[in-house]
Formats: structure tokens, C-alpha cells, sequence
């Protein structure tokens, strides 16, 4: 189908890519329908901060290299970033207040690579603070509206809540929030986003669109304000497959800066989509069935299942035996890593700073007004878990369950398994408000398919699968190798085609 | 595994972060709920299990011993909420 150049953000990525090198759209048109389509959108508080002038300018010299024919492989395309990526002289402050008033001197590395291949920067999107959430509700701006009306909601009652405090209306999933209702709603072509437990593959399971975190260690990590170590990946969201390769192709790569980071070359991802699927061997854990399970969920893994093999592919039942143990053992690394890491905001160096009659009251009373409930909440648990007494029951012992997690899938890839489906979420998506503020670990739930991938260093990619009965967006996850994303874009694009045409919901918000 | 008030002050101490006397038993609740998530861990057998502690098979990469950064005290000092004279201010530390 032609895309329509008339409606310039209902382009894809890719489709945009090719009109702009063609000539048939410049980049300032494609800038300008998104900074348009970004004010009109104010409501859904995707964006915390925008750079209209700083993207025309960039999209004026994108037009400029787009004529003598020197174009980047993102050259022109308008990008959102999430909040924790830093931005030369930019807001970056995940969306906590401990950060307030900071902008950066430096660049990330991941985002320094999309303005290197000419990527032109919207602003940047909302997340749960420090990436610690899983419906943008931790946000120091505020929770996102997803673009997705909730069942049997007018567009009247919608646009009302969108206007008060956004309660019914449903959550995008988080911690990448903003970036995936951004993409959703048009507001972007693709998102950068960051994933510890799930907070790229949730969101894009939940607004129907798609995403990966890649390897621990594909994309370099300087520059992200860090959250667990051992856990944080960078990635894309986007509205199609395709569109994420093109992404990562731009994000990944060997970092002097992050020793963390592989020096491993870079493939051409884009070649992987549209690749067959003939002869892999797809793994489905039976762990992953759990007791009471949403049983759309279930019916939708099975189709996944059934689109692949009628593809080509081998399906094979596999077991990972410690499935159930990552969900609290995660529970206690990341918290216990993001104590560490969360140190830093004294108040003496930047951000937020709270008068104290010493040192200690400042850190204090600094630390105590900046951080929200659910970061301070995380703080101490692994400030617990690491402290004495308590270290080697907690913490290593949770990382002693980390290695049988990783070996567990270690053993089903030497099995001849290239990857592993699974559903990605218990659930489409939730309304704002709805869930955590009795019990914070009915929240933590959500990412039960998800974080297993982020405690093996494993990259997964979430391809929007189809709807509920109730018209809500569902996804599938894959899991794969270590650095084969390739296989992973492969499926993905496998299971968009299986699927069929899904729309994205037309905007009701403004 | 669960924790008392005092050990809520305790852990509040540890990571500087103040709590008032009214937020201690609700901060008490949501820890213990947290604790009791993750007690099934304890079940588990290790026995022979090394912890994980690099995330993917990887040697940590050497350079050579030179400086290539520094000489940026104004970038560094950009953001402070109290710098003076090339430093960051802050209350007396040593009595």
C-alpha cells in the first residue's frame, strides 16, 4: 500500500526513509507535521520537553545533506528520546525531580550516534522516574495517556479525563511510557527507550506497537542515567519491525566510554526482516503457562506459535526449570544495584538541593524531597539487601539464581532451540490509578515474562500481535541468542505478517 | 525475613534519605510486603552456584595509561547548585 504523503505522520520509519530520499518530502515537512501533531497532542504528556527550533535547524541541514546526496541512514527522520538519555544542554532528568535544572555537557553515546547517521531530535519523552516502573505513574510530570481509548469510553468522557487527572484512561506501559505512546500516536517516527525488567517490551505490548532490548551489551550505556548496571540495555520503539532494525542499526555499537559495552560489529538488521523462517526452532517454556492465565494471552501464544510453524518453523515445548525465581530475585538485584547507582543525587553536584545544617541533613532532606515514592521505596530495599548481615542471604544469593536463570536458557540454545515465544505481558493494558497503591508488588507482576531476559543478558523483541476482545493491543515476545538479534527481527517480522494489518488509533485527544 | 521500625530508621540512615515519624510504618509495610515477595529465594538450592557477575562472557578491555579528558572545571561546575572559585560548596563537613 502506497503510504499517504498527505497525512506525513502515518508514515513509517522505513516509508518515511524512502520518501525523504527520494526527494518526495523534505525533512522540514516531516518535522513540521510532527511538531504539530506533538502540540495538538499536549494532553497525552508524552513529551517533557521539546526542541522545535533545535529539530528544524537539524531537519534544514538533514534537507541540505538529503540534496547532495550524502544522507545518513536516519538522515531527516524526526526522533523522540526518553528522558534519561543525556542531551548536550538539554532536559535530562528522568523524569525525577532530584534532576531539576539539569542539562547535561556531555552527549550520550546511543543518542550521539542517531545525530551522526542525521536524525532529527523532537524533544524528549516521559518515563517512570529512574526507570522504575511499569506504567509511567512514577513520573515526576506525570502520568502518560496511551493513545488506546479504554473500552466503551467516549471520545467526550476520554478527552474529559485527559484534561483532569487522567484517571480510567490506560496506562502505555512504562518505564518508556512516553516514548511508546509517542509512537503510537504519531508523535515521532521511532523512540529511543531503556529497558532493566521489561520497560521497552511492556510498552510496546501494551499500545501495539514493537520493540527490543537487545544483548547486554550491544548498545553502549554512557550517557543513561543508570538505573542497574547489570541490567539496563537501550533500544528502540517503533511502529513496525522493520522500523526498530533500522533503529538499532543506528543505536548499537562498540563504546570505549562503557567497558560494559561489546566490540562486536554491527549488522545490517534490516536484511533479517522479511528473512524466512524455514528451519528454526522455536522453544515454547512451559513455565511461562502460569497458574490462572489471562486466557486470551494463552490463546494468542498458541496462534503465535501456529503462524511460525505454518512459516516454516519447528515448534518444541522446553523447560526453564528457575522461570519463577526471577521475577524476586530481581527484585532485589535491581533495587539493590539502583542503590548504588542512585548514591550520586547529594545534592552537591547538580540537581535539586535542599538546605541542611550539615552535610548529612543536606544529603537527606535532598534526597527525601526528590526522590518519589516508588524510587525511595526501591532505595531501601536494596540499601537493605546489601547491607551487613544481610548481604550474602539477599543479594548474592539472588545473583547465585541469576546464573541458574541464564543457564537454563544456556542449556535450551545448546538443545538446538534458536529462540524462545512467549506472551509478553498477563494483560493488556491497565487504566491510570488502577493498580499498586494498596500492594507495590501487584505491580511488580507485570514484568514476569519480561524479566528473566534482562537477568540473562538475552535480547527479546515484542511484535504487536493482534487485539483483545475488548479491542486493546497484545503482544508476542521472542527470545534469543546472545547477539542474534537478527533471528529475532526474522520472527518478529514473521509474526507482523502472520497477523495482518492493525491500526493504530486515530487521534480522539484533540 | 521481615523489619521494624528501627531498622526502617536504620535503612533510612544508610541511604540518607529522611523519614518522618508518621512515614515509618506505612515505608515498614511496603518493605516487609517486598520481603515477603521474595522469600521464596531462600528455598532454593545454590549449593556450587557462583554468583553471576559478568552479564555476558566478556574480559574487561585495558588502555593505555594516558590522560585523554580533563582540564573542563567549567562543564563540570555548570550544574551545581552552589559552586565558588573552581569548587562545589556545601556545609562544613569536619567539625
Amino acid at each position: 500500500m502506497e503510504p499517504d504523503l498527505t497525512d506525513l505522520t502515518s508514515l513509517t520509519l522505513a516509508e518515511g526513509r524512502d520518501a525523504l530520499r527520494s526527494r518526495r518530502v523534505s525533512s522540514v515537512e516531516l518535522t513540521e507535521a510532527h511538531l504539530r501533531a506533538m502540540e495538538r497532542a499536549k494532553g497525552l504528556n508524552a513529551y517533557v520537553a521539546t526542541t522545535p527550533e533545535r529539530a528544524l535547524e537539524m531537519a534544514r541541514s538533514s534537507d541540505a545533506r538529503l540534496a547532495t546526496g550524502a544522507a545518513g541512514p536516519l538522515e531527516g527522520l524526526p526522533i523522540g528520546v526518553k528522558d534519561l538519555y543525556a542531551t548536550k544542554g538539554v532536559h535530562t532528568q528522568a523524569c525525577s525531580h532530584i534532576l531539576d535544572g539539569f542539562k547535561p555537557p556531555y552527549e550520550s553515546t546511543v543518542t550521539e550516534h542517531l545525530w551522526r547517521d542525521g536524525a532529527v531530535m523532537l524533544g524528549k519523552l516521559n518515563m517512570d522516574e529512574f526507570a522504575m516502573g511499569s506504567s509511567n505513574e512514577t513520573s515526576c510530570y506525570g502520568p502518560v495517556a496511551s493513545p488506546w481509548l479504554p473500552p466503551n469510553w467516549s471520545v467526550e468522557k476520554a478527552r474529559a479525563a485527559l484534561a483532569g487527572d487522567k484517571r480510567g484512561l490506560l496506562t502505555p506501559g512504562g518505564s518508556s511510557g512516553g516514548s511508546a505512546a509517542a509512537v503510537a500516536a504519531r508523535l515521532c517516527m521511532a523512540a529511543t527507550a531503556s529497558d532493566t525488567g521489561g520497560s521497552i517490551r511492556q510498552p510496546a505490548a501494551f499500545t501495539g506497537i514493537a520493540g527490543i532490548k537487545p544483548t547486554y551489551g550491544r548498545c553502549s550505556r554512557y550517557g543513561m542515567v543508570a538505573f542497574a548496571s547489570s541490567l539496563d540495555q537501550a533500544g528502540p520503539l517503533a511502529r513496525t519491525v522493520r522500523d526498530c532494525a533500522i533503529m538499532l542499526r543506528s543505536m548499537a555499537g562498540a563504546d570505549r566510554k562503557d567497558s560494559t559495552c561489546a566490540d562486536a560489529a554491527v549488522p545490517d538488521y534490516e536484511a533479517a526482516v522479511g528473512a524466512s523462517v524455514k528451519g528454526l526452532t522455536i522453544g515454547i517454556p512451559r513455565e511461562y503457562r502460569l497458574e490462572g492465565m489471562n486466557a486470551e494471552i494463552e490463546a494468542l501464544w498458541r496462534r503465535g506459535a501456529d503462524w511460525l510453524s505454518a512459516a516454516g518453523a519447528k515448534i518444541v515445548d522446553v523447560s526453564l526449570p528457575n522461570t519463577r525465581h526471577a521475577l524476586p530475585a530481581y527484585y532485589i538485584v535491581a533495587p539493590a544495584e539502583a542503590s548504588s547507582n542512585l548514591a550520586r543525587y547529594d545534592g552537591v553536584r547538580y540537581g535539586l538541593r535542599e538546605s541542611g545544617a550539615d552535610i548529612v541533613e543536606l544529603y537527606e532532606k535532598t534526597r527525601a524531597k526528590g526522590f518519589g515514592a516508588e524510587v525511595r521505596r526501591r532505595l531501601m530495599i536494596g540499601t537493605y539487601v546489601l547491607s551487613a548481615g544481610y548481604y550474602d542471604a539477599y543479594y548474592v544469593r539472588a545473583q547465585k539464581i541469576r546464573t541458574l536463570i541464564k543457564r537454563d536458557f544456556e542449556a535450551v540454545f545448546a538443545d538446538g532451540v534458536d529462540a524462545i515465544l512467549t506472551p509478553a505481558t498477563p494483560s493488556a493494558a491497565f487504566g491510570i490509578g488502577e493498580k499498586g497503591s494498596a500492594d507495590p508488588v501487584e505491580m511488580y507482576l507485570n514484568d514476569v515474562f519480561t524479566v528473566t531476559v534482562n537477568m540473562a543478558g538475552l535480547p527479546g523483541l515484542v511484535a504487536p500481535a493482534g487485539l483483545s476482545a475488548e479491542g486493546l493491543p497484545l503482544g508476542l515476545q521472542v527470545i534469543g541468542r546472545p547477539f542474534d538479534e537478527e533471528t529475532l527481527f526474522t520472527l518478529g517480522a514473521a509474526i507482523e505478517e502472520a497477523r495482518g494489518p492493525m491500526d493504530l488509533p486515530q487521534a480522539w485527544w484533540a | 525475613m521481615s523489619v521494624d521500625q528501627d531498622a526502617v530508621r536504620r535503612i533510612a540512615h544508610l541511604a540518607r534519605i529522611a523519614v518522618t515519624d508518621a512515614e515509618v510504618p506505612h515505608l515498614q509495610d511496603e518493605i516487609n510486603a517486598i520481603l515477603a515477595f521474595v522469600e521464596e529465594l531462600s528455598a532454593v538450592d545454590v549449593s556450587g552456584v557462583e554468583p553471576m557477575t559478568s552479564v555476558i562472557p566478556m574480559r574487561l578491555p585495558m588502555r593505555e595509561d594516558v590522560v585523554t579528558d580533563g582540564e573542563i572545571e567549567p562543564a563540570i561546575l555548570a550544574n551545581a547548585p552552589f559552586a565558588e572559585d573552581g569548587f562545589f560548596v556545601v556545609p562544613k563537613v569536619i567539625e
